[in-house]
């Protein structure tokens, strides 16, 4: 492994290496085909998302905090809550999943950087145009979107504004963003490995990637192919999702939850790769359950492509598709679980300490769990008729994708943050962030699940009266945990400006893996040559 | 050490490259100016999409045309390695997957109207009220040339025309083939040949295509207005045909590469992708064959 070292040092009596220099200016961000700076571009745009669209659910928590209409009407209120979840789900935990493989992914496997590197920089730069046509939608007659993230036909179709084919033509490029970006990190942990870096020795972020990128290069054709349909049955007289004509809206929603349900995985299996590194290097034990790991990633991803009904049990389908679907999400419940128990054995007898990192990574396993909890009561078919589009569903995929996503990808920014910058984050701001997070995540979310046993439906600007006081607590909750994230802003930029203490090659005792074999920060270019595993 | 350094060939990390941007700001452009041309052409209003779109295509051109000259300056000047071209054989490959599941999300609206809505449409499973209060005159037959809203259309028949653009297809898959063989062998006359047979028969192809729309249009009354057959019909022909427009355009830019002495036996990563692509579409009008004319 001493080869990464005398690498970094032949590159400064290096010959006629053009990769020495970084480049300096705008052109190095517009031009660049370097993963650490296409990963960092992609980091920094997902935040930015992620407030764009945290403020949006603060609007959505503000005229929810009293009963009748107080801020906003109706028809901006599900503009709200569509652009909520198309930017969430698009634009924040997808790119910053896709910036940590970029910036991970090279250095974990010992390549010299991904495997197309100029398809690589176009996959980022797609993204800020689509979010722009996406946004621009706003200033036009009728507004933007306003048919939910999930697009429903006929709301798509024959009841939607005009904002509808600028929506389909920037899922379009999205798209092709997306499965351009898979194809990168799939051809890249293939074909450039260092030698001796097997298949059965890649750290559990680039496995889990791995699998991950094959769900995207496999759904999000389909998610084209889907809105392409609505854009005819809209603009062009098709029927796809139209009865008269022969089609059917339940046809959308099969082929939308085909692209939906692995999607959703999509989003939180990078998560358990980012955990998986983690919690062993604070507990000081090498990964329990490496290999069952790999196949329970695996498992969860097959089943992934055979659950996607389970959106759709109010809809109406036949009895023995009920019980299908039923069953095999059911089932995912195994895999997922071999998870929690393996992260929970690393720590079993472990010399835990508990740095930022760390603290995120367990409440990911703890809260994630929540999430998976009730993602199985909502499985059971019968129980589900009172769950369907209600706040319980709200809290449910709240949890699994902010104290499930979203905090893994804090931990994985702390984690590795000193690797990226230099230097270390700010202890006392980043445990500030963490425990205001923590608390206010709950006080936002878990009353949820009251309101929505309760019965109070999902996507509605106002509510019973009986339901004040948890909606009050809720949004409490939420400004608490939006204006928390600033202090998350703070420490990243801290990091960025070079503000704090120098951090060594390796600042974590415990943690394994060839990102820190070299400097922190890491060198413009890592593993010229590739290192000996 | 020093062995193992002198053993590993560089894996070619380009420099900075304009192209990607380029290419952003032309895909930006192009989902910006056909959304609002598709917004405009509905309402029938003049507006500035169709400027903004056919902006975007043109600067797509012109990132295609830079970004693969530069690639092909590159792999001319000995920059790519065995490494590099494996992975984009497997960028392509996997591409080719994204394809695949594109033309598997029409296949299985398809399937879906055919098995599923249509029949029950007609009362079938326990929708029996469905069809006798909403649409009591319905019938569910495929191909669906009675919509239950009463749209009439015919058939389009798979005798005749579209048996023969069968056979050209699957020809021209062959006589890709031969023209690979040839590459192999270094017969560049016959490569050139071969390429130029081909090229033909995707164009002849298209050319039979483009007739039976006006044909389907005319004579059948077979629109993308009559329900769901005509939809699955045109969006999975039309939608087949683009990308035999693409893998025709391809194989102009590698013919005209074979023109200029480019490729060997060794070096012919361009010319398998544009084969393996060509072969793809083959492959799927075979399953548009028997899926969407015969059965």
């Amino acid at each position: 492994m001493s080869t990464t070292v005398s690498d970094t040092h032949s590159a400064h009596d290096a010959h006629d290496d053009h990769h020495d220099h970084k480049p300096t200016g705008i052109k190095r961000w517009l031009f660049t085909t370097n993963h650490k700076d296409i990963g960092t571009m992609y980091l920094w745009f997902s935040f930015l998302m992620f407030l764009v669209g945290g403020s949006m659910a603060l609007m959505i928590r503000a005229e929810l905090f009293q009963p009748g209409m107080q801020i906003i009407d109706p028809h901006f209120f599900n503009q709200m809550t569509t652009m909520h979840g198309v930017i969430m789900v698009f634009g924040a935990v997808m790119p910053a999943f896709v910036g940590l493989a970029n910036w991970m992914i090279p250095m974990m496997i010992g390549a010299p950087d991904m495997a197309l590197p100029r398809m690589n920089n176009w996959s980022f730069w797609i993204l800020p145009f689509a979010f722009l046509i996406m946004l621009s939608s706003f200033f036009m007659p009728g507004g933007a979107p306003a048919f939910g993230w999930t697009f429903y036909a006929p709301l798509s179709t024959t009841y939607s504004t005009d904002s509808t084919a600028l929506f389909v033509f920037s899922m379009h490029i999205m798209g092709m963003s997306s499965i351009m970006g898979a194809i990168n990190v799939i051809v890249t942990i293939m074909n450039m490995r260092a030698p001796g870096m097997n298949y059965m020795k890649m750290p559990l972020f680039v496995w889990t990637w791995f699998i991950t990128a094959f769900l995207l290069i496999a759904v999000m054709p389909v998610l084209a192919g889907v809105v392409t349909m609505v854009l005819t049955d809209k603009y062009f007289g098709t029927s796809f999702f139209d009865a008269a004509g022969g089609g059917d809206p339940v046809l959308f929603q099969h082929l939308f939850w085909f692209f939906g349900h692995p999607e959703v995985y999509i989003m939180i299996l990078p998560s358990f790769g980012i955990v998986s590194a983690i919690i062993p290097a604070f507990a000081r034990k090498p990964l329990f359950g490496y290999a069952s790991m790999v196949y329970a990633t695996a498992s969860i991803a097959g089943l992934s492509f055979l659950v996607w009904a389970h959106h759709m049990f109010t809809t109406g389908m036949p009895t023995f598709a009920s019980l299908f679907f039923m069953y095999m999400t059911m089932l995912i419940a195994v895999p997922t679980g071999v998870k929690v128990f393996n992260w929970v054995s690393t720590m079993w007898r472990g010399a835990m300490t508990f740095e930022t990192p760390m603290l995120f990574s367990l409440a990911f396993v703890i809260l994630f769990t929540i999430g998976g909890f009730s993602g199985i009561m909502l499985a059971i078919t019968p129980v589900d008729y009172q769950y369907h589009d209600t706040y319980f569903v709200v809290a449910h995929f709240h949890y699994v994708l902010v104290t499930g996503a979203v905090f893994s990808i804090m931990a994985a920014a702390y984690y590795w943050l000193p690797k990226w910058s230099g230097v270390m984050y700010d202890d006392f701001l980043s445990k500030l962030h963490f425990w205001c997070s923590l608390i206010s995540v709950n006080i936002l979310f878990f009353p949820m699940h009251f309101v929505g046993l309760a019965g109070m439906p999902r996507r509605i600007p106002d509510y019973a009266i009986q339901f004040a006081d948890i909606n009050q607590i809720v949004s409490i909750g939420g400004f608490l945990f939006g204006f928390s994230q600033l202090i998350f802003l703070a420490v990243a930029l801290k990091c960025a400006f070079k503000k704090g203490k120098p951090a060594p090659a390796k600042p974590w005792e415990g943690a394994e893996g060839l990102e820190w074999t070299v400097p922190s920060p890491a060198p413009y270019h890592t593993f010229d040559v590739p290192p000996k595993v | 050490m020093s062995t193992k350094k002198e053993e590993y060939s560089k894996y070619y990390v380009p420099d900075q490259s304009i192209w990607p941007i380029v290419g952003a700001v032309a895909l930006g452009l192009i989902a910006f100016g056909a959304g609002h041309f598709t917004i405009e052409a509905s309402k029938q209003e003049a507006g500035y999409g169709h400027y903004v779109l056919g902006a975007g295509l043109l600067v797509l051109l012109v990132m295609l045309v830079g970004w693969f000259g530069d690639q092909i300056r590159e792999s001319r000047q000995g920059l790519y390695n065995a490494q590099l071209g494996r992975s984009y054989k497997q960028g392509m490959s996997w591409f080719i997957f994204s394809e695949v599941m594109f033309f598997l999300a029409f296949f299985g609206a398809l399937f879906y109207a055919r098995m599923i809505a249509v029949p029950w449409l007609g009362g079938a499973s326990n929708n029996v009220s469905t069809g006798e209060i909403l649409w009591p005159a319905f019938e569910a037959i495929w191909p669906l040339t009675t919509t239950p809203d009463g749209t009439t259309t015919q058939a389009m028949g798979w005798f005749g025309l579209p048996l023969m653009n069968t056979a050209i297809l699957v020809v021209s898959s062959v006589t890709l083939h031969f023209a690979h063989v040839a590459l192999e062998e270094d017969k560049r006359k016959a490569l050139t040949n071969w390429l130029i047979l081909t090229i033909v028969l995707g164009l002849i192809f298209l050319g039979f295509q483009g007739y039976e729309y006006v044909h389907a249009y005319r004579d059948l009354g077979l629109t993308m207005q009559s329900g769901v057959y005509g939809n699955t019909f045109f969006l999975l022909t039309g939608f087949h045909g683009l990308h035999v427009t693409l893998g025709a355009v391809l194989l102009i830019i590698m013919l005209g590469r074979v023109l200029a002495g480019h490729f060997t036996k060794d070096d012919q990563f361009g010319f398998q992708a544009a084969a393996w692509y060509w072969h793809f579409v083959d492959v799927v009008w075979l399953l548009l064959f028997v899926f969407v004319y015969i059965i």
